[in-house]
């Protein structure tokens, strides 16, 4: 099983990268707010305005 | 200030099409090999026989159209979250054609027998290279994007999308370390028992990364926006994600029970499947209850019908792994039709029916329009693929216990009680069940595929303008 010299340090590796981008998340500040960011989500508007835009082109191209 | 920039949609255009495209494809594969499990006439010729359909198969849900509804998905999440055009747009037309051209190899190469053999990594060294290209491309793409974003906050759905992308990508690269004899053929760097290990390390990380981080991030998005409501727990989101990175990686052995693994790494292996319980049921409840006092959406809204139900066969499909790894139940399940009933739960109950959820969500969005050609289609979609993947893993479980009893029931003297021969003709009714829950799936694409070029035809595509970011107020 001489893979698992392969293996095993870099899943500790990995690991230690994890827990190195945990700890900048922390102190970057990713988590002060546990809350807000579920709602931003809701925030951002993403239905097409295309229903108003492009009908009013359509009406100017086709106007005389 | 230029107010005319708009999102980068083409791309997620082009992807969320080829995944309706590739679902179809991949998916009537799979309904062929099962009929030939029930008609073995039906493998007429070499190329078109089970044994080289059946990676054909794999290949082209997993990769083809899972991938692609990850590209699509991705890129719309990490766009719209981060406020932010796509960084390098020409390395994102990359990963769509670089993409598409792995697919159109794999369907070339496999059906000729051209195979490194190891399974969910078939395809041999020249594809393994461009796959590794693409990757690495979607990498710069994808965390490019969240650089620069123009919120503080990285949205959690793309914790999970960035953990995909780079764990895939180590899974891929020591995986597929191989040493090439010829054009079509290699080698791999390992060998026996080694070779098996990093091969069920990168098999079930796959399912672990590709097929559960992935989609994962994609319910975090389109869970609460098609409900409206924000995620049940965003605190509980955040440690479901930490939860699952830091203790995903070490359940691969349980794929290798009884086998040539020394005892104590398939027990390393069964310990880890264990814990995976409790990221899992967790991220499973938070996405389930952020409908909690809005239930009334399930009734008539076939996208939520479909996330919705996409979490509860996760959830089944996640107490149903750890179960089956515990070497004794394992035993049982091990080489039987149970395992395939099990993937199948959560390939088409969790992966496929979140996939089909966002893409009906985004495809309207993608070209202008308010809402789908027809309600009424995502719904009968709904139904005819509910009871479709019911019928398959019912079936199978049935199956599946059946062959194990069989495989190991002895007589008073010690003998075997049953032929193989004799487990393979007790399964046909099975095959046959499982066939019709798999054709019955398969109707559900196609009836999408309808759905989606009525919606699409005639349709200019469009591009939604970059919205500042909403209430900044911490």
């Amino acid at each position: 099983m001489e893979i698992l010299y392969l293996l095993i340090p870099l899943s500790v590796l990995l690991v230690f990268l994890i827990g190195a981008l945990f700890w900048w998340s922390l102190k970057s500040g990713q988590y002060d707010d546990l809350e807000g960011p579920g709602y931003r989500v809701l925030m951002d508007d993403d239905r097409p305005r295309a229903d108003k835009q492009p009908r009013k082109t359509v009406e100017a191209r086709n106007r005389p | 200030m230029d107010n005319q920039a708009t999102y980068n949609y083409k791309v997620v255009r082009q992807f969320a099409v080829m995944t309706v495209v590739w679902g179809i494809v991949g998916m009537l594969v799979g309904v062929i090999i099962a009929a030939q499990l029930v008609w073995p006439e039906l493998n007429l010729h070499e190329t078109l026989g089970y044994g080289r359909l059946r990676p054909l198969h794999t290949n082209a849900v997993i990769f083809a159209f899972g991938g692609c509804a990850l590209f699509a998905t991705s890129y719309y999440v990490v766009q719209r979250t981060c406020h932010t055009p796509l960084f390098a747009p020409g390395l994102a037309a990359f990963t769509f054609w670089g993409w598409q051209a792995v697919i159109v190899l794999a369907a070339a190469t496999l059906p000729l027998g051209i195979t490194t053999s190891k399974e969910y990594a078939e395809l041999e060294w020249p594809i393994d290279i461009l796959i590794t290209l693409v990757w690495v491309s979607y990498a710069v793409v994808f965390f490019g994007t969240i650089v620069k974003r123009k919120v503080p906050h990285i949205y959690v759905a793309n914790w999970f999308y960035g953990g995909f992308i780079l764990t895939v990508a180590l899974l891929h690269l020591v995986n597929s370390c191989e040493i090439p004899v010829t054009l079509t053929k290699s080698y791999s760097c390992y060998a026996g028992v080694q070779d098996a290990m990093v091969q069920w390390w990168y098999g079930h990380n796959a399912v672990g990364f590709f097929l559960t981080a992935g989609f994962l991030g994609m319910m975090y998005y389109f869970v609460p926006k098609q409900a409206g409501r924000p995620v049940y727990s965003y605190r509980l989101s955040v440690v479901h994600f930490w939860a699952l990175i830091f203790t995903y990686m070490w359940a691969g052995p349980h794929h290798l029970h009884y086998t040539a693994l020394p005892d104590w790494t398939q027990s390393v292996g069964m310990l880890f499947s264990l814990i995976l319980l409790a990221p899992s049921w967790g991220g499973m409840i938070n996405g389930i209850m952020t409908l909690s006092g809005a239930w009334h959406k399930l009734r008539d809204d076939p996208i939520l019908k479909f996330l919705i139900t996409s979490l509860s066969f996760y959830g089944m499909s996640t107490f149903e792994g750890p179960m089956m790894s515990i070497k004794t139940v394992n035993a049982l399940s091990h080489y039987t039709d149970w395992t395939v009933g099990h993937v199948h739960s959560g390939a088409l109950g969790w992966v496929a029916f979140i996939s089909i959820g966002s893409i009906y969500y985004l495809i309207p969005r993608l070209f202008g329009k308010e809402q789908m050609h027809s309600v009424k289609l995502m719904t009968a979609h709904f139904w005819i693929a509910t009871i479709g993947v019911v019928l398959y893993i019912a079936s199978m479980w049935i199956a599946g216990v059946m062959q194990g009893l069989m495989w190991r029931a002895t007589n008073p003297d010690g003998t075997l009680t049953y032929a193989f021969v004799e487990s393979v003709k007790a399964t046909y009714p099975y095959w046959t069940i499982r066939m019709i829950g798999g054709l019955m799936f398969l109707t559900g694409m196609l009836i999408m595929a309808w759905n989606v070029w009525r919606t699409v035809a005639g349709q200019k595509p469009y591009d939604a303008p970059v919205l500042a970011p909403a209430g900044h107020h911490a």
